[in-house]
């Protein structure tokens, strides 16, 4: 049976998705003169002088490597802390415990923004101000109740036996975490690596707060005051555009599956 | 014996409460103190509900709140635009996992980069206009971004463009795991596309579109900053035409230095997302029951 309506739908809605990207790769690759004259079609002569200009004469890759820095921070941070905690959650009694969990997944939806002016106050107070420390202390924060959420959740569905049998061999609560319960989680930690690698690699609030000194400041913060110092190059903007998109559009076209997953995960937290 | 000391599930969550207490409990806590109080530095008196009064007696706080609320509208048309795309990718017609990869890309851009490509593309200069132009839709060629009635409506234009795609995602997710007896059933017997859809798929999606109503709703309350930053210019502009809540808070805190006024807008936009939050929990308790 043909149906030439729905594919249209599916086609225009597609080609609407599509655009800004064209829009940005295609405009990176045309002249100046170009691009004045013709805002829209191929470029003739494709040129990758904005792409080197861009990656060696502006500060792009020391703001990859800020965001690098906060990312892995945080993420090992609060993995860690979340970890430690889910599992006593899930796997021990103890008094508060209800309460404990019932708190922390509240805490998922406090907004972001109702928490900068009593951290910038308290940053200010102790110096904490552009600190890599300071800005991974925060996200590692925001991120952690949905951590735990996800893993108290997940860790609750292991059988009962795996831990009678690792308690029988003797093994200790810390050694039954890290040598059976974690080895049989590497999906739900692959997903809250990615969501809370995501949240803070594109992050632009907390970034524009904390990070005041040019040489911390993040990708997001960077391509933000880029585009006003470079406001009338527009193929030298999408160069660096492109480039700041490039790790993250090069992940969803390999891992697909599991960068759905973890950007569903984090949009329902 | 070590395993079974009763301090141990203590330690294990001591790194937990501690790190939430440092990020979420203490500034909460200082947040509603700051707010009755005249803020200078790192601190200052009390001064009970001044903050407040300034606050609700600045026109521009409220525009900032009118704006917020406009962007309310950009949800219904999400919801229907993102329902309609997920069930076309539903009937699994050739091609459909390439558009499902497509649709889903303007989630995957990070927000201030798309907001600075779609700034390039929406200039009074650009080729947006230069499209326009060129199939003779002239009445449409504005100023998108310069003009101060346009541009809070193309920041919505925007946040459409990129949140629906979250939405087709959900929903295809949720239509994927439907019990597909009743649907093939509905097939055989020839039903139409249009009916299906509307009396069989939609009926059992109730829950995954309220869900995707009450965290855009969050969104759009609380998670725009981003847009506005780079749309505005870091400053809401044209003028004051992109000014949204969180801006103000910003503009307070970083800008004009007052500490305590920003607080009592925070914990305003706290409260109203309280009563959102409470709609989430409710929904997803319902959801997993």
């Amino acid at each position: 049976m043909m149906r030439p309506l729905p594919h249209l739908v599916l086609m225009i809605a597609s080609a609407i998705a599509l655009v800004p990207t064209l829009f940005m790769l295609v405009t990176a690759l045309k002249s100046q003169k170009e691009y004045q004259a013709d805002k829209t079609g191929l470029p003739d002569a494709p040129v990758l002088d904005h792409f080197r200009q861009i990656l060696f004469d502006t500060p792009v890759f020391l703001w990859m490597a800020n965001s690098l820095i906060l990312v892995a921070g945080s993420v090992v941070l609060s993995l860690a802390v979340s970890c430690l905690a889910a599992y006593a959650i899930a796997r021990m009694e103890f008094r508060g415990r209800d309460a404990l969990f019932t708190l922390s997944t509240a805490l998922m939806a406090v907004p972001p923004v109702v928490l900068i002016v009593p951290l910038f106050v308290l940053y200010a107070q102790i110096g904490l101000i552009s600190t890599y420390s300071g800005v991974i202390l925060i996200y590692a924060g925001l991120v952690t109740p949905f951590s735990v959420y996800l893993l108290v959740t997940f860790f609750r569905t292991l059988p009962q036996d795996l831990f009678d049998a690792a308690v029988m061999d003797g093994a200790s609560h810390l050694q039954i975490l890290i040598r059976v319960v974690l080895p049989l989680s590497l999906a739900p930690l692959l997903t809250l690596v990615i969501v809370n690698a995501l949240f803070v690699w594109n992050d632009l609030l907390m970034a524009v707060i904390f990070l005041q000194d040019d040489a911390k400041k993040t990708v997001m913060a960077g391509i933000a005051v880029f585009q006003g110092r470079y406001n009338n190059q527009i193929p030298l903007t999408m160069a660096g555009m492109a480039v700041a998109a490039a790790p993250m559009l090069i992940l969803y076209l390999v891992f697909q599956r599991h960068f759905v997953r973890g950007l569903m995960a984090g949009a329902v937290k | 014996m070590r395993r079974n000391s009763p301090l141990l599930p203590y330690l294990f969550v001591l790194p937990l409460a501690g790190l939430l207490s440092f990020v979420f409990g203490l500034s909460l806590v200082r947040l509603v103190e700051f707010s009755f109080k005249q803020v200078r530095g790192v601190d200052g008196p009390w001064i009970g509900l001044r903050n407040y009064e300034l606050v609700l007696g600045q026109p521009l706080f409220w525009e900032a709140v009118r704006h917020n609320i406009q962007l309310f509208l950009v949800i219904p048309v999400m919801v229907v635009i993102a329902l309609a795309l997920a069930l076309l990718l539903y009937e699994r017609l050739p091609g459909w996992r390439i558009h499902r990869t497509i649709l889903f890309l303007p989630y995957v851009l990070a927000i201030p980069i798309i907001a600075v490509v779609m700034k390039q593309m929406f200039q009074f200069s650009g080729p947006v206009n230069a499209v326009l132009s060129a199939l003779s839709l002239d009445f449409l060629v504005l100023d998108w971004i310069g003009s101060a009635d346009v541009a809070l409506w193309t920041v919505m234009a925007l946040i459409l463009w990129r949140e629906t795609a979250l939405g087709v995602i959900l929903f295809l997710s949720r239509l994927m795991a439907l019990d597909e007896t009743l649907i093939e059933a509905a097939r055989l017997d020839g039903a139409r596309w249009r009916h299906r859809a509307w009396y069989i798929l939609i009926p059992q999606m109730r829950g995954v579109i309220e869900f995707f109503v009450v965290i855009s709703a969050i969104t759009m309350l609380s998670a725009v900053f981003a847009y506005v930053y780079v749309i505005g210019g870091g400053r809401g502009g044209p003028g004051t035409a992109t000014m949204v809540i969180e801006l103000y808070i910003f503009n307070a805190l970083i800008r004009t230095s007052l500490p305590g006024v920003a607080a009592a807008v925070s914990v305003m936009l706290f409260l109203v997302s309280l009563i959102l939050i409470r709609a989430l929990f409710a929904l997803r308790r319902r959801e997993e029951e």
